[in-house]
């Protein structure tokens, strides 16, 4: 019997990658807060997730070297949504500074909470390798 | 590592909005500079930002090659709005008819901007710091 690490990790390796997705996504953000037309992205986390635990309905086959990735294949990289914005303004910038900081201080919280239960994974794994 | 870009995401960012924050100190130095003629007197600048290409391609861009959608500095415009002749005949530089040409810098509009592009570089350094924090305890993950 094998050991997959994978399977030992649990779903809390890909919600971390999906964190850091978003944590970057919503940083892009805030750093284009004062960009004319730049519109604001977000992931839909638990659509992203849903894809990543293998829930994303038919996945496109790829039968050649020079097909393009479909969008969001990957479970480091899925597709960001246009945020539709309360209240646009005149320049074409869709970011609201307020909510996105809010909505990054969030993601930061899930991402240390993934990586802590990530981090347990590991202890427990390593107690139960360990021979005492 | 997506947490890697935050660093160039953001330092672009703060790139840019440092570069404002020259303007506006360079505008407001010399809000009150006059010139002989209109064409000579000092002309209020803007920074132009744009967000760098990979941002705008969206979800077409290769997985893996998911790089910085940072801020670009597409250059820096002078404003149009009209020069202000003052009436100064005992001046050194006024010309023939007695007239020296305010700058067309307004003093009001240059505060908020200040005020916006330091408000928007504080707001980028606490990302950076925050991003810089996950990163320090993603690295003892395990230990």
């Amino acid at each position: 019997m094998t050991l997959s690490l994978d399977k030992a990790l649990g779903p809390a390796a890909d919600a971390l990658q999906l964190h850091e997705r978003r944590t970057q996504l919503l940083a892009e953000n805030i750093a284009n807060a004062d960009t004319p037309n730049y519109k604001a992205r977000d992931l839909d986390f638990r659509a992203a997730m849903r894809q990543a635990a293998g829930d994303g309905g038919l996945a496109l086959n790829r039968t050649s070297a020079g097909h393009l990735t479909p969008p969001g294949s990957s479970v480091g990289n899925p597709t960001p949504q246009y945020r539709v914005p309360a209240n646009p303004s005149l320049d074409g910038n869709t970011v609201e500074l307020d909510q996105e900081r809010g909505r990054f201080a969030e993601s930061t919280v899930n991402y240390q909470a993934s990586l802590q239960f990530l981090g347990s994974r590991f202890t427990g794994l390593i107690n139960a390798l360990r021979r005492e | 590592m997506a947490l890697y870009d935050i660093f160039n995401i953001s330092g672009s960012a703060l790139t840019a909005q440092s570069t404002r924050l020259n303007v506006t100190a360079s505008n407001l130095a010399n809000a009150e500079t006059v010139s002989g003629s209109p064409e000579t007197a000092y002309r209020a600048r803007q920074p132009v930002f744009a967000a760098e290409l990979q941002a705008a391609r969206g979800g077409l861009q290769a997985p893996g090659g998911q790089g910085g959608g940072g801020v670009q500095l597409r250059g820096i415009v002078e404003s149009d709005a009209p020069v202000q002749p003052l009436y100064q005949p005992e001046h050194p530089e006024a010309d023939a008819d007695g007239y020296v040409y305010r700058s067309n810098v307004n003093t009001v509009e240059e505060m908020v901007n200040m005020i916006s592009a330091s408000r928007s570089y504080q707001n980028n350094v606490e990302v950076m710091t925050t991003s810089r924090d996950l990163l320090l305890q993603t690295l003892q993950l395990g230990q």
